[in-house]
C-alpha cells in the first residue's frame, strides 16, 4: 500500500519499481564474500585475549610463552601499539577521541570494560591461536566497576578516566564520569506548566540493547614490507576505518587501503575500529596476512550496543489537549568512553510535536562496560520510549484519543524542532493519517478465547537522516550498459537503489547499470553507510554522475551530427537533434560510438549533501495479547507507516520498516544486557539475549507514505532508521491497554509484567524501573 | 579448544574402556549440542570424545509396551515415531520443544539427562514417567531412577568409566496421562524460566486420582521430583481445585534463584500455573487412555 | 597445552558433499562448519554464533537439517552432507532461491544460506506448510534485518510455485 501526498508527483520509469537486486544471486548461492570469508595466500589467524574484569589495572602482560608455542607467529600487547595523542574525530554517527579509540582496541595499562583486549596472537590456525591465549600471563589489580548511572554520577564516584575533562554546560570539569551535560531550551517551560490544565511527569529506564547483526566482526590485514597496509573488513565505514587506522597506527592516510567485504548486518554497530589495527600490527610482526574473527560472546562483551539509561519526561497541556510545554532529562550510559548520541536524543524526543516551551537536559556518562556504538537512529528509540509512553498516559489521564492528540499537536512544515532546526516539508501528519485509514486501525481488537488480555498501542517517531559526502563514478560500456562504482558497503540493497537512480537518469532498465562497491583506493571519498544516508546521498552522487555522462554524450553525438550540444535533447533514453529531429540515437546506440568521438566516457559525481535527509516520520500501531498468569506477551498484529519521500525500491523500503519494527519489538520485550554487579554480562549469547525468532512475530504491515523530500531530485528520504523508534512505546502502550497498568522500563519482559500486575493488585502504579 | 581425539566405538565395552582410560577427561557424545558449546566456552577440557552413535544399544528406540530410548537417540526420532507419540505424549511435549528443528536433529533425551541442567526440558517428563536410567560401567550395569540421576548443576551419579546406555520408560498404566510445559519469553529456542512435568493415573472410577507425579525444572539445583505435591494428588478428585492446590504445594518445593531468565518470584508463580495447566492436560490424556 | 597422552592427529573424512564423493583431513575437534569453510573451502555456510542458536550454519546431514557448528567433521565420514553450494541446479537457481530474490527476503544476506537450506528441508517433507508451520520450522534461524515477513512470504511463494 502506498499513500501519495497532494503535490503533483514526478513520473518515474525505474524509481518505484522492484527489480531483483544486483548482488542477489551471489547471496542466495552462498558466493558472496563476507568478512570471515576472506582468503589470502599465507593467511594466518589471530585471536584476542580479553579482560575478564570490567575495571582493572593491568600490572603485567607476558606473552613470551604464547609467542614460543608451536604454530604461533606473533603476539602483541598494548606496548606494541603506538601511543596516540588525544584528538577528536567526527565519524558522523560517532565522535571519537583518537586516544580513546586507540585504547579501546587494545588496553594500555588499564582495562575499562569486560572484554577489553589485553593481548593478541596470530597462529597457523584459529584453534592454535586460541590455545596460545591460555599461555599469556596477565596480572590484574581489579578496581571497583562503575556500571550504573547512580554510581557513575554520585559525588564520590570511582573515576574511570583520569584524563576525562567533562563539558558541563560549557564548563570544563575534571575528575568526573559525566563527559557531557548539554541543555537545549526555549520559551519558559516552568511558567507554561504552572498555567497548564494537566501536567504529567514520569521517569523511564531503558536497557542497553545490541544491534545483533548475525555476522560477527571479522578483519584481515596485511602490512606489506613497503609499509602499505591493506585491510579487508566487514564495516559500514571503509573510509572511516582508513582514517582512524592511519591515526591509531600513526601511518600516512593513503598508505592504508580498506577493502569492504560484504557486511552481514551493522545497524550502526560496524562503524568503529575493533580488530583492524590488531590484525595489522600482528601482520607486521609476522609478515603474514592475519585474519581475526570475533566469537559471538566477544561481540556482546566488547562491541558497542546502543546505550541504556534513564529519561525523565514532563509534558503539560491546556484544557483542549494542546501541548504548552515539555521538558526532559536524558541520562545515557556511553560505556567505557564518551559518546552516547545524546544530541540525537535531544533532537528526537519531542520532534513529532509542536512544543512552544521546551527544555532538554542531556548527560553522557561513562561506565565500565564496552563503549556503546551507533544503533539505528542512535539515542532516539530510548528517548522516544519516554516521550511516547508519556503522551499515551497523558491522553489516558485527560481522556483524549491518542490519535486525536497526535494530530492536534503534530509538527509540520515550519514547526521548529525542539533543538532548533525548522522542519521542511514532512510526512508526520500523513503517517498518522495512513494509520488512521489502515485496515488494522479499523479492525476490532477482539477477545482472547482463553482469558488472555488484549490491548492496542500507538506511537510515532522521527529520525532526521544525514547527507554528507559521496562519490560515484559511472563509466559507459560500448554495449550501452554502464558500470557504477561506489564506496558504500551494501547492507540491505543500496547497490540497487543507487543504481536505480542512475538508471532513471539514463532511462535504462535497472539491470543495465552494474553497481560495484570498491575499496578506498578505487573511488572518491564516501562517508559511511549509516545515518539513513546511502540511498539518499550516494543516490544524489549517482544522479550527478549520470547527468554528467548524459551531457558528455550530448557533446559526442553533436559531433557526429555536426551540430552544437545545446541542440541535442535527451529524453526517454533517446538523444535527438532538435534541429533535425530524424537524427536520433538511443542511449545504447550512442554508447557504441564513443570510441570514434573522443574515447571513453567516465564521470564522477562527487557531492556533499548539506542539510538533512529530509526527516522521516513514522507511526506504528501494535496489538498484543498478554497472559496475566505468566506475563507472556504475544504480538498479534503490527502496522508500520513511514514517510519514504519517494520509495526508490518499495520492497526494500518495506523491508526497512519491517526490520526496524522487529528490532524495536525485541528491545520492548526481551533484549537487554543482564549484568552482574561487577560488570559482567550474564546473557552474552543469542540463546539468552533473546532476539525475536520467526515464531515471535506476525507479518508486519508496511505502509509506504510518500511526501517528497524537497532536498532530493526525486524526492527521496533516508528511511533506514526511523522504524526502530516507535516500536518500544507502541508495544508498551498496547501492554498498558491490555493489563491496565503502565510499564516504565524496557525490556517489558514477563517477570516485569508479573511484577507490574502484582503492584496493581497492591494499589501501586505499574512497573517502576 | 583443547585438542581432543574422536573415538567412535562399536560396542559398549569399547566405549567404557575409553572412558575409563581417560576418566573425567573423556565424555560420551551424542548430539554434541551441549558438550561442544561447553568446550568452546572453556567450562572444561577433554582429551577424548566418545561418539555413542555407533553403539547399537545407545541408538535404538524400542517400543514394546514399555519404551526403551537409547541414550543417543535424537529427539526427532522420538517425536516422529507415531506409535511412540501416541503412547507417550508427555515425552513428546519435551522432545519436540528442545531447541529448534536443527537441534532436534541431534539432541537426545539421554544427553539432556547427562548434561544435568536444572532447566532441562527432557528430565521432568522422564521423572513423571518413572523412567529408569540404564548405566554401564567397568563394574557392569546398574539402574538409577531418573529423579536420582542428577546431583547438582551439571553433576550426575555417573562414576569414572560409566555412561548412560538407555532410558527405560515403563508402559503407561490404564488411566495414566502425562504432560510437560515450560515457560519461555520467546516462543522457541529459549531455556525454560520454569518447567513442570505432571502425570496422574485415574482410579477405575475415572474421576479420582489414584496416584500422581509432579516434577519441576529450573527452580532448583536439579530438575526435581515434587514429592509433597505428588503425594497430595493420591486419592483426590481430578478437578481444577485439586490441580490448583497441587500447584500451591509444588511451589513450596521449588527453591528458585533469580537470574537473567526470570526472577525467583516469577518462577514460583510459574510453578503454580504450569502445574495446574499440565495436570489438566495430563487428565485429558488419562481419560483418553482408559 | 597440558599433558596430552594421545597425540591428536588429523583424521580422514570421506563423505558425499553436495552429491560429490569428497575426502578431506580434519582435526578431530574441528566442527563440520569449520571444516567446510577452512578445509574444503565452501564458505557459503556462515558462522553467526558457534553455539547452535542462530542457524546461519545450517546444512543438511543425511537429509536432516543440523547446525554444522555442533557437528564434528569426523562424524560425517560415510555420510551425506548438503550445503548451500549444492542447492542450485547448474546454471540455475532453486525455486526458493528465486523466491528469496523476488520477494526481497534478504537484506544483508548473511543468514540467507541457512534459511534456504532449512526451508528446502521443510518443503521437501511438507510441500504446503501454513504460515505458523513455516515460522516454527525456521525458528532456529535468526534474521536481524527483515523481521521475517518477506522470508515467510518467499517460502510460501516457493511452495506455491513448485506445485
Amino acid at each position: 500500500m502506498s499513500t501519495t501526498a497532494d503535490r503533483p508527483a514526478q513520473e518515474f520509469k525505474v524509481v518505484g519499481s522492484r527489480p531483483v537486486r544486483h548482488d542477489g544471486v551471489d547471496k542466495v548461492l552462498g558466493r558472496a564474500q563476507y568478512g570471515a570469508d576472506v582468503k589470502l595466500s599465507g593467511l594466518i589467524h589471530g585471536a584476542v585475549l580479553r579482560s575478564p574484569y570490567a575495571h582493572a589495572v593491568i600490572k603485567k602482560v607476558d606473552v613470551s610463552r604464547a609467542e614460543a608455542a608451536p604454530g604461533v607467529f606473533a603476539a602483541i600487547t598494548g606496548n606494541d601499539m603506538p601511543v596516540t595523542a588525544p584528538r577528536l574525530v567526527d565519524m558522523m554517527e560517532e565522535v571519537t577521541n583518537l586516544k580513546w579509540a586507540s585504547e579501546r582496541v587494545m588496553a594500555h595499562g588499564k582495562a575499562v570494560y569486560r572484554g577489553h583486549p589485553v593481548a593478541a596472537v596470530a597462529a597457523v590456525d584459529q584453534n592454535t591461536a586460541l590455545e596460545a591465549l591460555k599461555l599469556i600471563e596477565v596480572e590484574y589489580e581489579p578496581l571497583e566497576a562503575v556500571i550504573s548511572l547512580e554510581d557513575a554520577m554520585k559525588p564520590d564516584a570511582v573515576i574511570i578516566h583520569d584524563d576525562l575533562v567533562g563539558d558541563h554546560l560549557g564548563e570544563k570539569v575534571p575528575h568526573t564520569n559525566i563527559a557531557e551535560h548539554t541543555r537545549t531550551e526555549f520559551g519558559d517551560p516552568e511558567a507554561a506548566f504552572a498555567e497548564a490544565a494537566h501536567v504529567l511527569e514520569r521517569t523511564y529506564t531503558i536497557a542497553r540493547a545490541h544491534q545483533g547483526y548475525i555476522e560477527p566482526h571479522s578483519s584481515t590485514a596485511f602490512w606489506s614490507p613497503d609499509d602499505k597496509i591493506s585491510v579487508w573488513t566487514t564495516t559500514q565505514a571503509p573510509f572511516g576505518v582508513r582514517s582512524s587506522m592511519a591515526a591509531v597506527l600513526k601511518v600516512p592516510l593513503s598508505d592504508v587501503r580498506v577493502v569492504p567485504t560484504e557486511i552481514g548486518g551493522g545497524f550502526g554497530g560496524k562503524i568503529g575500529l575493533y580488530m583492524e589495527p590488531l590484525a595489522a600490527v600482528l601482520s607486521r610482526k609476522s609478515g603474514r596476512p592475519v585474519k581475526i574473527t570475533m566469537d559471538r560472546k566477544s561481540v556482546f562483551d566488547a562491541t558497542g550496543p546502543g546505550p541504556g539509561g534513564q529519561v525523565t519526561a514532563k509534558m503539560g497541556v491546556d484544557k483542549d489537549g494542546k501541548i504548552v510545554a515539555a521538558t526532559a532529562t536524558i541520562r545515557y550510559m556511553a560505556g567505557a568512553y564518551p559518546g552516547s548520541s545524546i544530541s540525537a536524543a535531544t533532537a528526537g524526543i519531542f520532534a513529532c510535536y509542536k512544543v512552544p516551551n521546551v527544555r532538554i537536559d542531556a548527560y553522557d556518562v561513562v561506565i565500565n562496560m564496552s563503549k556503546t556504538a551507533a544503533y539505528r537512529a542512535p539515542g532516539t528509540p530510548q528517548a522516544t520510549f519516554a516521550s511516547e509512553s508519556l503522551v499515551s498516559e497523558l491522553c489516558e489521564t485527560i481522556g483524549m484519543d491518542p490519535m486525536e492528540f497526535h494530530l492536534l499537536n503534530a509538527a509540520e512544515e515550519g514547526t521548529r524542532r525542539p533543538d532548533g532546526p525548522v522542519f521542511p516539508r514532512i510526512g508526520n501528519v500523513a503517517c498518522m493519517e495512513a494509520i488512521h485509514n489502515s485496515d488494522h486501525f479499523k479492525s476490532e481488537l477482539g477477545e482472547s478465547p482463553d482469558g488472555k488480555l488484549r490491548g492496542r498501542g500507538f506511537a510515532s517517531g522521527y529520525w532526521n537522516g544525514g547527507g554528507n559526502r559521496s562519490s560515484v563514478t559511472i563509466s559507459v560500456n560500448d554495449d550501452g550498459v554502464v558500470s557504477l562504482v561506489e564506496g558504500n558497503p551494501d547492507i540491505g540493497g543500496t547497490r540497487t537503489t543507487i543504481a536505480m537512480q542512475a538508471a532513471e537518469v539514463f532511462g535504462l532498465p535497472a539491470h543495465d547499470v552494474h553497481p560495484t562497491v570498491v575499496d578506498t583506493d578505487s573511488v572518491g571519498y564516501n562517508d559511511l553507510t549509516a545515518g539513513s544516508r546511502t540511498t539518499y546521498a550516494s543516490g544524489q552522487a549517482a544522479i550527478e554522475a549520470a547527468r554528467q555522462v548524459v551531457e558528455e554524450i550530448k557533446k559526442r553525438v553533436a559531433m557526429i551530427w555536426e551540430t552544437e550540444p545545446e541542440n541535442v535533447s535527451f529524453e526517454d533514453s533517446v538523444f535527438q537533434n532538435k534541429v533535425a529531429p530524424d537524427q536520433r540515437f538511443t542511449f545504447k546506440e550512442a554508447a557504441g560510438k564513443l570510441g570514434q568521438t573522443g574515447g571513453p566516457v567516465s564521470k564522477t559525481g562527487a557531492v556533499n549533501v548539506r542539510g538533512s535527509g529530509g526527516g522521516s516520520f513514522a507511526a506504528h500501531l501494535c496489538d498484543v495479547e498478554v497472559d496475566p498468569e505468566t506475563g507472556k506477551v504475544q504480538i498479534l498484529r503490527y502496522t508500520a507507516a513511514q514517510d519514504a519521500g519517494k520509495a526508490v525500491h518499495p520492497s526494500y523500503v518495506e523491508g526497512q520498516f519491517q526490520g526496524g519494527a522487529a528490532q524495536g519489538i525485541g528491545w520492548a520485550l526481551n533484549e537487554e544486557y543482564y549484568t552482574s554487579p561487577d560488570g559482567v554480562m550474564q546473557n552474552a549469547s543469542f540463546l539468552d539475549y533473546r532476539m525475536p525468532t520467526a515464531l515471535d512475530l506476525p507479518m508486519i504491515d508496511a505502509i509506504v507514505v510518500e511526501v517528497p523530500n524537497t532536498n532530493h531530485p526525486f524526492g527521496v528520504r533516508g528511511i533506514g532508521e526511523t522504524s526502530i523508534v516507535p516500536p518500544a512505546p507502541a508495544v508498551g502502550n498496547a501492554i498498558a491497554d491490555a493489563i491496565g497498568v503502565r510499564m516504565y522500563q524496557t525490556p517489558m519482559n514477563p517477570s516485569r509484567i508479573m511484577e507490574a500486575l502484582a503492584n496493581k493488585r497492591n494499589g501501586k502504579n505499574g512497573h517502576q524501573g | 579448544m583443547h585438542p581432543f581425539i574422536y573415538v567412535a566405538p562399536r560396542t559398549l565395552d569399547e566405549a567404557v574402556a575409553v572412558l575409563e582410560q581417560h576418566g573425567e577427561r573423556a565424555r560420551p557424545f551424542a548430539g554434541g549440542t551441549d558438550v561442544l558449546v561447553q568446550l568452546r566456552g572453556g567450562r572444561f577440557d577433554l582429551d577424548a570424545i566418545v561418539d555413542m552413535k555407533g553403539v547399537p544399544e545407545a541408538t535404538t528406540l524400542e517400543l514394546n509396551g514399555s519404551l526403551r530410548i537409547g541414550a543417543a537417540v535424537p529427539c526427532y526420532q522420538v517425536y516422529e515415531n507415531s506409535a511412540v507419540a501416541a503412547a507417550f505424549p508427555g515425552l513428546i511435549d519435551a522432545a519436540s520443544l528442545i531447541g529448534g528443528i536443527q537441534i532436534q536433529s541431534r539432541a537426545s533425551l539421554g544427553g539432556n539427562l547427562c548434561n544435568a541442567s536444572p532447566s532441562a526440558d527432557g528430565i521432568c517428563p522422564l521423572i513423571v514417567h518413572s523412567t529408569v536410567a540404564v548405566v554401564r560401567g567397568p563394574q557392569g550395569e546398574r539402574r538409577v531412577p531418573v529423579e536420582e540421576f542428577c546431583t547438582g548443576p551439571g553433576a550426575t551419579v555417573l562414576e569414572r568409566g560409566e555412561l548412560l546406555v538407555a532410558l527405560e520408560v515403563p508402559a503407561p498404566a490404564r488411566g495414566f496421562g502425562a504432560a510437560y510445559q515450560r515457560f519461555i519469553p520467546r516462543n522457541e529456542m529459549d531455556i525454560a524460566v520454569a518447567g513442570v512435568g505432571s502425570a496422574l493415573t485415574l482410579d477405575t472410577d475415572g474421576t479420582t486420582i489414584a496416584s500422581g507425579r509432579i516434577a519441576l525444572a529450573a527452580v532448583g539445583p536439579t530438575p526435581l521430583f515434587a514429592a509433597k505435591a505428588s503425594a497430595f494428588l493420591a486419592g483426590k478428585p481430578a478437578t481444577p481445585e485439586t490441580f490448583a492446590e497441587a500447584g500451591e504445594i509444588a511451589s513450596t518445593e521449588a527453591t528458585p534463584i533469580g537470574d537473567m531468565r526470570g526472577t525467583a518470584e516469577h518462577r514460583v508463580e510459574l510453578v503454580k500455573v504450569l502445574t495446574r495447566r499440565t495436570l489438566a492436560v495430563a487428565l485429558g490424556r488419562a481419560q483418553a487412555n482408559r | 597445552m597440558t599433558q596430552q597422552e594421545t597425540p591428536v592427529r588429523k583424521v580422514p573424512v570421506a563423505c558425499t558433499l553436495n552429491g560429490q564423493q569428497t575426502e578431506f583431513l580434519a582435526a578431530p575437534y574441528q566442527s563440520l562448519l569449520e571444516a567446510l569453510r577452512e578445509v574444503v573451502g565452501l564458505t557459503g555456510t556462515k558462522e553467526g554464533c558457534n553455539d547452535g542458536n542462530c542457524g546461519a550454519c545450517t546444512v543438511s546431514l543425511d537429509g536432516r537439517i543440523v547446525d554444522s557448528c555442533l557437528v564434528l567433521a569426523a562424524e560425517v565420514d560415510g555420510r551425506q552432507v548438503d550445503t548451500i553450494e549444492g542447492m542450485a541446479p547448474p546454471h540455475g537457481l532453486h525455486p526458493l532461491q528465486q523466491a528469496f530474490l523476488e520477494e526481497a527476503a534478504l537484506q544483508c544476506g548473511i543468514c540467507t544460506p541457512g534459511f534456504l537450506v532449512a526451508a528446502r528441508a521443510l518443503l521437501e517433507r511438507e510441500p504446503h506448510p501454513d504460515e505458523h508451520r513455516i515460522r516454527l520450522w525456521l525458528a532456529g534461524n535468526l534474521c536481524r534485518c527483515t523481521g521475517y515477513d518477506k522470508i515467510v512470504r518467499a517460502v510460501q511463494r516457493a511452495a506455491d510455485e513448485t506445485t
